[in-house]
């Protein structure tokens, strides 16, 4: 079945996205539960407690400017944007022009800036100290994102997601299969990072001092809270593709087998992630830095190797 | 045969940098025996059609002493001596690690730079071979522990053995197990000197050998 000249297809990665985003951190809470031993929640509870926070009323301390306010709505929105360039099981990003992976990484970058501007604004220092960590952070894992993707543009010649990702196949990871491993790996390190996944910050913690992301969304309630947990969802989503796209590059034509075969990748990588979880601690937080540098360093080799 | 040198020469310039970014001893040795294994390797790939026992000797004299004995005499040293950490080197792990990004581009720039003389040498690895040959240069200069030395002799060493192999067509066997033998002697006497100097003054702090002036 091909739906290809209809211009339908051209809306189902975002669709994808929008819709299966909040089923990753479900499964991942599920497979941390299940290797612990425990049942877990169901696999639907991010869902559920978006939905509750929706309905609920949204308290915003009397020291907030508007600021505040705009944060998880800028957030929300930037990733949303971002959707609209990814492209996602052979399936073709909604928009591709020359460049668009800048504008990716531009829209990662807004959202989570806005993210630091909102706990700023709560004049609270134990937010103000948690989008300290997330400016230094940000600042090695942006590199480490525009390297790998650089590289990418390197092996395939393109300049646009799409197409990079389009020429992507079994043939191209046969001859430069050392630096599209080191990519990989890259947009490993950098999905934990990014998504504050567990080598890097602990995401079910509340009061632990060395947390980076929950620190700064303390403050919001209600359907705020509910814009940051989905968007969060969307963020894991965003570099999941990237990384599936690049690992599992299978364009046989039939949309469905290759939707298929992506979905079960996301899948994978979701349960990946709670096994890396679960068998990991966090890393002391002068290790992170040294973390986020070594991924950095992956690309560079990367990208290297491939010049030569 | 050029895709798998890649591969060796990335899981060389990989290593490199974890030794550069690894604290724990253990884990550095470790890391030196992946890199001497893959490194050993390098004969067997580097000329096509070179299969014989001369290249074979070589692969294999390499692969068992880098990548198993070396790490073996220190892992035993690491053991008695008792240090397992690179606690405060000269320039720190995330320092070094940078370096190491540039010395990766300076290498690219040297290896461009040789290339025309060198014709016939896989270029990935040539820059590998003066990659490696910097990195274990800095972390001889760089680390405090006299074992992270004994290391970075040996990353050096590695360096200078892929520049041979992959430079000069062929070396008499004899010169080439000479260099072996040579680096067996050089590892097994720094051994027994590191752990006299620990036995003697309780430390293998290199920076505190300037109290050895009587």
């Amino acid at each position: 079945m091909t739906m290809s000249a209809t211009g339908l297809h051209w809306f189902l990665s975002p669709l994808c996205a929008l819709l299966l985003a909040p089923l990753l951190p479900g499964l991942i809470n599920r497979t941390k539960a299940l290797v612990a031993g425990r049942r877990g929640p169901p696999l639907l509870q991010p869902y559920r407690d978006a939905l509750k926070s929706l309905r609920r009323g949204a308290v915003y301390g009397a020291a907030t400017s508007p600021l505040f306010r705009l944060g998880p709505v800028v957030n929300l929105a930037a990733l949303a944007a971002s959707l609209l360039v990814l492209p996602f099981a052979g399936i073709g990003a909604p928009v591709g022009f020359a460049g668009d992976l800048i504008v990716l990484a531009g829209l990662l970058a807004l959202g989570r800036f806005a993210t630091m501007l909102a706990a700023l604004d709560t004049g609270s220092s134990f937010e103000g100290m948690g989008a300290s960590r997330e400016a230094h952070f940000a600042a090695l894992a942006e590199p480490a994102l525009l390297l790998a993707l650089a590289t990418l543009v390197r092996v395939t010649g393109a300049v646009s997601l799409t197409p990079i990702y389009a020429a992507i196949g079994i043939a191209t990871w046969a001859h430069t299969l050392p630096t599209l491993a080191l990519v990989a790996l890259t947009f490993v390190v950098l999905e934990l990072v990014e998504n504050s996944r567990i080598p890097v910050d602990d995401p079910n913690t509340h009061l632990e001092l060395t947390m980076i992301h929950e620190v700064m969304v303390l403050d919001h309630s209600g359907p705020d809270l509910a814009f940051i947990q989905y968007a969060a969802a969307l963020k894991l989503w965003v570099l999941g593709a990237l990384f599936v796209g690049l690992v599992v590059p299978l364009h046989g034509g039939s949309l469905w087998l290759d939707g298929a075969a992506a979905l079960l990748g996301m899948a994978g990588l979701a349960v990946g992630i709670g096994m890396v979880e679960a068998a990991m601690a966090r890393y002391r937080l002068v290790h992170v830095p040294q973390f986020i540098v070594g991924a950095a360093t992956l690309s560079a080799v990367a990208f290297i190797v491939y010049l030569a | 045969m050029p895709a798998l040198l890649e591969t060796i020469a990335a899981i060389g310039l990989v290593s490199c940098f974890a030794l550069l970014g690894t604290s724990r001893i253990g884990a550095c040795i470790r890391w030196l025996s992946l890199q001497g294994i893959v490194i050993g390797l390098v004969p067997l790939l580097a000329h096509d059609g070179g299969f014989g026992l001369r290249v074979l000797l070589l692969a294999c004299g390499n692969i068992a002493l880098k990548g198993v004995i070396f790490p073996l005499i220190l892992l035993r040293l690491r053991a008695r001596t008792d240090y397992h950490r690179e606690v405060e080197p000269f320039v720190g792990f995330v320092a070094s690690v940078l370096f190491g990004i540039v010395a990766l581009a300076v290498s690219l720039w040297l290896a461009l730079a040789l290339q025309p003389a060198l014709r016939h040498a896989p270029f990935l690895m040539l820059e590998a071979a003066i990659f490696l040959v910097s990195i274990g240069l800095f972390i001889i200069i760089s680390r405090r522990k006299a074992l992270m030395q004994v290391i970075g002799y040996l990353i050096l060493e590695n360096g200078i053995f892929v520049f041979a192999v992959i430079t000069v067509v062929t070396t008499p066997l004899l010169v080439e197990l000479g260099v072996l033998l040579d680096a067996f002697v050089a590892v097994f006497v720094m051994g027994i000197a590191v752990f006299h100097i620990n036995r003697e003054f309780g430390s293998i702090d290199v920076d505190q050998l300037t109290a050895l002036r009587g």
